[in-house]
């Protein structure tokens, strides 16, 4: 029973990793397109339902999955082959040791809402994101070709200096917590935001953030691509779904480096201010508010859709877009107000509030806040890589040894003389 | 369960470490010693020394191996550029001491008498009970081993860098 539990959530967790890819491929080309002041891929439609470019990302699917595979008579096969799954599967297992909310309590028995609590959980973290480096030097080596040969030595130089400041930055928060388990970490942090490790640690934080950059290879250290250069660095010679398992394993890490960052520094799971129990002894007022901002939410959405329907802009199915999606939002809205009213004020109904209804409630609202939380900081990612130009290869390599390595190593004794003097 | 995945477990770590000796190419030695240290760190987990497997994997397999791949790939080896392996008289009377060695050791400490494998702590392999160990009984070889690889570092880069 226990290996079933373990097996669905090891798929659930996979899959749900792997849809946020193609949601944050549509996010990096909105939010390039809003801040270069474009309009952003809008073409691609279903019937004329476009959903603000969405269906770009399904068109795009299908399009590296049907793409002929060319494999070039002279690279080294096997690690030609390999290169691209090591990726992926490096990108992804990290997510494993992410707690994503607070245990279940079912019948006195806890369901733990992530893979493997382990003890050494963050260091296994950190196993792991350094063995993706392997799939990018495997790549750029196994298709001998001299760009894809820099790419990939460039990205082994960069891995290994940024290591370092990656895992020294985090020492803080491990004296802080005196633990490596994730889950320890979150719950150190607390529901109050002047207690979470971001505010605790904003040395520590910054660093960490910068070599996760370094890490996922985003921009501004995108040196193993490197476009202008050296034309796309490790995947030049690599087509179809090859390249795409390269793509999602970028965007994955994205996610997965997202969770960690979420999950030391910015309190995890918390919402702000609310505790566990607090969302537990108020679930009734919580679902009034709900039911409450949702109608709002989706009248005023309905309704700012609906007048931006003009006639005769595309003269084609594309003009009835926003009243496809305007009209059921108003009345959907709408409907959930006058019941929220009828309820409320004609025949008063008290909503029952069983136990579980109580955990489903404290459980929606933590995961909630903990994906919140990843899809901003995964913004945060695209803003820095479509405001800031890329570094030089030499800049790189001072900013890594000479700034952020002393840096780190400054922050752990800070830390831990006032760790020292203060308990 | 558990002796059938050590067998497993212990198979691939043999299998990929003769693989290892025996491939002509540097990369793929390095990649077969990679998978090597895999199935090590299986065999930790093994033992309940998670710790140790996450390190492992972290330091082996993560950092030293990267070094070593970065190496190969920054010289550009190629399999005919290194010497071909001939066995000589020296291999083979150097092959046959050291299995003689390796009967000796288990041989003699099995006649002293003594417990060879002391019972461990329940904590043992976790990072609590490491660290206690490593910063109460054996605090002094630990920051000797530290000590001797800052004198490694510092002579590497002299050799590497006669003039600075």
């Amino acid at each position: 029973m226990e290996y079933i539990f373990a097996a669905i959530k090891t798929v659930l967790i996979f899959v749900a990793v792997i849809n946020l890819v193609p949601l944050l491929i549509w996010l990096e080309r909105k939010g390039a397109a809003y801040i270069q002041d474009r309009r952003g891929p809008n073409r691609a439609n279903i019937l004329g339902i476009r959903l603000g470019g969405l269906i770009h990302s399904l068109s795009d699917v299908v399009k590296l999955l049907t793409k002929e595979d060319i494999i070039p008579p002279y690279v080294n096969k096997p690690f030609y082959l390999l290169a691209p799954m090591i990726s992926m599967f490096v990108a992804t297992i990290t997510v494993a040791v992410v707690p994503f909310a607070d245990p279940i309590l079912i019948n006195g028995k806890e369901f733990l809402l992530q893979v493997a609590d382990l003890d050494a959980g963050l260091l296994y973290v950190f196993a792991a994101s350094s063995l993706g480096v392997y799939g990018i030097m495997l790549a750029g080596w196994a298709a001998n070709n001299k760009y894809s040969l820099l790419g990939g030595l460039r990205s082994a130089a960069q891995m290994v200096s940024y290591e370092m400041s990656l895992g020294l930055a985090v020492v803080g928060v491990f004296l802080l917590t005196g633990s490596f388990k994730l889950s320890e970490i979150v719950a150190f942090q607390g529901a109050n935001p002047f207690h979470w490790n971001i505010l605790l640690q904003p040395l520590g934080f910054f660093l960490f953030v910068t070599s996760i950059f370094a890490e996922t290879n985003r921009l501004p250290f995108d040196l193993p691509e490197g476009e202008s250069e050296i034309v796309a660095g490790y995947h030049v010679e690599y087509s179809s779904m090859k390249f795409a398992l390269f793509f999602m394993a970028e965007y994955a890490h994205i996610v997965v480096g997202s969770c960690i960052i979420v999950t030391l520094f910015l309190g995890g799971w918390h919402f702000p201010f609310l505790t566990r129990d607090w969302i537990w002894n108020h679930t009734t007022m919580l679902i009034h508010l709900f039911w409450i901002v949702l109608a709002i939410l989706s009248v005023a959405g309905g309704t700012w859709l609906v007048w931006q329907y003009k006639p005769h802009k595309y003269n084609d199915l594309r003009d009835y877009e926003t009243l496809v999606f305007g009209v059921p939002g108003i009345i959907v809205g709408g409907s959930l107000l006058m019941t929220w009213l009828l309820f409320h004020t004609v025949v008063p109904l008290e909503i029952p509030t069983p136990d579980w209804v109580r955990q489903a409630m404290v459980t929606a609202l933590q995961l909630g806040t903990f994906v919140g939380k990843v899809l901003f900081v995964c913004f945060v990612f695209i803003w820095v890589r479509w405001t800031l130009p890329r570094f030089r290869y030499d800049q790189v390599m001072r900013l890594g040894w000479k700034m952020m390595l002393p840096l780190a190593l400054a922050n752990i004794f800070i830390t831990a003389g006032m760790i020292l003097i203060f308990r | 369960m558990e002796p059938i995945v050590f067998y497993i477990l212990a198979a691939i770590t043999v299998v990929t470490a003769l693989l290892m000796v025996t491939r002509t190419s540097p990369i793929s030695s390095a990649v077969w010693l990679i998978a090597c240290f895999f199935a090590f760190a299986g065999l930790f987990v093994l033992l309940e020394a998670h710790f140790i497997a996450v390190i492992q994997v972290l330091l082996y397999a993560g950092a030293i191996m990267v070094l070593f791949v970065f190496v190969i790939m920054l010289l550009n080896l190629r399999p005919e550029e290194l010497k071909t392996r001939a066995i000589r008289f020296q291999t083979v009377l150097g092959g046959i001491f050291v299995l003689y060695l390796v009967f000796l050791l288990p041989l003699s400490l099995f006649r002293s008498g003594k417990l060879l494998f002391p019972e461990v702590l329940p904590q043992f392999g976790y990072v609590q009970g490491i660290a206690e160990m490593i910063f109460t009984k054996y605090l002094v070889p630990f920051e000797v081993t530290s000590v001797l690889l800052l004198v490694a570092i510092v002579g590497s880069v002299i050799m590497g860098k006669r003039k600075l």
